[in-house]
């Protein structure tokens, strides 16, 4: 089997794009290891053809674990399943998306496995010479950047950011092997059931996967001010976040926080109004890839960070960049 | 119910300071505070005990002088606070503290729950819970925003745990580790009665003389993991900061910001004209007004 494994994800049967994007990490290890990648999936009822399109986004292999069983992820039956794969084909590196699923299973398979885990990587290399891998994260609220590497342990593990890296181009060319593994009855652990899901429809908001953030703070006022958010986050395909403040006073659901005690995100974009940027709301965005602020205080912290920012009246700009916006998707002139 | 807490003592983060130098943290003089996400596990444990009865155990590792955050823990409420402290024990990566946890726990005696903080503020991995879990092999639910229902009778727990499609409901046997978010309990004040209680409360040690561990799995030594290189990534980003005093000033810096949008390719292409108004594929890859959720 590979040296390299990456580990896919699925809800419902369909694969998500965290998935492509840790392929796309683990081809450059891959090639620079001079070794195979191998895409491994554990759920049910994912189609062959979802199956296919992980060998064009860079698996050499995809190993597919599929059961009824393996559904909803329970962290003692994936671990099972992964602990009993690692055993028998002895992986060098691994790696996961850091979600609910990847933050959990792997710091569980890792000390059963005394492996060693990197949490939350933002670069990943391999180390000319050793072979060993390289990870580097960000720690203390992002003020600093760590390079850790396991010298003496296999496998190497390490949690990818979602959104941190590009998938490759869906490649029809690229030939590889799906390889359907049978559950093992003896892996389930039946303790732990899940019951259901509960969705709030009009509340509720996947901040980690999405591309676009646009995100408010106490300057926004009052809980009815958020609509100028959401006006432009539709023109920009965009979901809503809100600083910690504006969570606390009940203008947002918890699932929308950003920042240290909410979600740490790597959107392509956040754009920001009336949050002026205090250090535990900057460690939740910093590894994003454009910072955009809106706020009437020029000393503000964001405006320090930002890549481009407004210093003015954010009920003045956001109607006007609504509009704006609108204009030029309905292809009139900016 | 015997509900066990473990804790870290973090540096107070808006005062962390970075010594240019080394780029290590500066930790002389700087202010420590129980790590702000373990406040709300402190919480959770306590309207536990305040439902059904029981004790609740805070136990932290770290040096000698993390028994001030164990004493914060007891004014809260807590009833019994364990140190965990040893020079053999110093810099532990995840997988050796959650071993050295996971031994003080399974010693400290029966337990029908662990409830952990998602991560700490200063290591930020949030793998230490996971990994007592996998020690003890104990149930585990991760990022739990509800605990709905406890029935220590049937030794049963049934959870909502936070996930990106929703909220996950589980059902799980006691004895388990919970590790939870912030929705899941405001935590209260410290009392006068719980500080002068927290003054005089015998804190016992646990140490590698009292504890029976593998020595080859403690410390900086038994962590399979090793920081090679620290650096201090670049706080500013040059950016440009466009002023907006006026309402000429306002449509001249949205037209800065929306050319500045283009250019980095982040203006979703144009809906088809005749299209239906919400129906554009640009909006299709990261949702429409019904995933942006939020209260009108």
């Amino acid at each position: 089997m590979s040296f390299v494994w990456t580990l896919a994800e699925q809800h419902e049967g369909r694969l998500k794009d965290v998935s492509f994007e840790l392929l796309g990490r683990g081809r450059a290890l891959a090639d620079k290891l001079d070794t195979k990648l191998a895409s491994l999936l554990i759920g049910d009822g994912v189609t062959h053809d979802q199956l296919e399109s992980l060998v064009r986004r860079g698996a050499d292999e995809v190993y597919a674990i599929q059961d009824p069983r393996l559904a909803h992820f329970v962290c003692e039956t994936y671990s099972n399943v992964l602990v009993h794969l690692i055993e028998t084909y002895e992986p060098s590196v691994i790696l996961a998306a850091a979600t609910s699923m990847g933050r959990t299973l792997m710091p569980h398979v890792a000390v059963r496995t005394h492996a060693g885990l990197t949490a939350d990587c933002t670069e990943l290399d391999i180390e000319p010479g050793t072979g060993n891998l390289l990870q580097t994260r960000p720690a203390i609220g992002g003020n600093i950047m760590a390079t850790i590497k396991t010298p003496d342990h296999r496998p190497q593990m390490a949690t990818v950011r979602p959104k941190s890296s590009r998938p490759l181009p869906d490649d029809p060319e690229r030939v590889g092997k799906v390889i359907e593994v049978p559950l093992i009855d003896a892996l389930v652990d039946e303790r732990v059931r899940v019951t259901g899901y509960r969705r709030d429809t009009g509340d509720f908001v996947n901040l980690e996967e999405a591309d676009v953030v646009i995100a408010g703070g106490r300057g926004m006022k009052k809980a009815e001010n958020f609509g100028l958010l959401r006006a432009v986050a539709d023109e920009l395909g965009g979901v809503l976040g809100a600083s910690r403040d504006a969570i606390d006073r009940g203008w947002l659901s918890y699932p929308h926080q950003i920042g240290l005690s909410g979600k740490t995100i790597s959107p392509r974009l956040i754009l920001t109004a009336g949050i002026s940027g205090s250090i535990q709301f900057l460690a939740g965005i910093k590894t994003s890839e454009t910072i955009v602020a809106i706020n009437n205080d020029p000393d503000a912290n964001l405006h320090q960070v930002a890549d481009f920012g407004i210093v003015g009246d954010l009920f003045e700009v956001l109607p006007e960049l609504q509009r704006r916006l609108h204009r030029r998707r309905q292809g009139g002139p900016a | 119910m015997h509900i066990v807490v473990p804790i870290k003592q973090v540096p107070e983060s808006g005062n962390v300071k970075m010594d240019p130098k080394t780029g290590t943290m500066i930790r002389a003089g700087v202010n420590t505070v129980v790590n702000p996400l373990d406040l709300y596990a402190i919480e959770a444990a306590l309207q536990l005990r305040e439902a059904h009865g029981g004790t609740v155990t805070v136990v932290t590792m770290g040096p000698k002088a993390a028994d001030k955050a164990l004493r914060e823990a007891l004014a809260m409420g807590c009833d019994d606070g364990v140190l965990v402290s040893d020079r053999a024990f110093a810099g532990a990566d995840t997988w050796a503290t959650s071993y050295t946890l996971a031994r003080v726990i399974a010693k400290i005696g029966a337990f029908d729950l662990i409830v952990c903080g998602e991560r700490a503020t200063d290591g930020d991995t949030g793998q230490v819970g996971p990994g007592i879990a996998g020690w003890l092999d104990l149930p585990l639910a991760t990022y739990v925003a509800t605990i709905t229902e406890v029935d220590p009778a049937r030794g049963r727990l049934t959870v909502e745990r936070l996930v990106e499609e929703g909220y996950q409901v589980l059902e799980l046997p006691l004895p388990a580790l919970l590790t939870v978010v912030k929705e899941v309990a405001a935590p209260r004040l410290p009392t006068l009665r719980g500080k002068k209680r927290a003054k005089v409360t015998e804190i016992p040690l646990y140490d590698s003389g009292n504890l029976d561990l593998e020595p080859t799995y403690l410390g900086l030594k038994g962590s399979p993991t090793k920081v090679v290189k620290v650096a201090t990534p670049k706080v500013t980003r040059s950016g440009t900061v466009v002023r907006a005093l006026d309402e000429a000033g306002v449509a001249a810096a949205v037209d800065q910001l929306v050319a500045f949008l283009d250019e980095r390719g982040l203006i979703p292409a144009a809906r088809p004209a005749d299209g239906p108004p919400s129906g554009g594929t640009a909006r299709a890859p990261t949702g429409t007004a019904a995933d942006t959720g939020g209260r009108p």
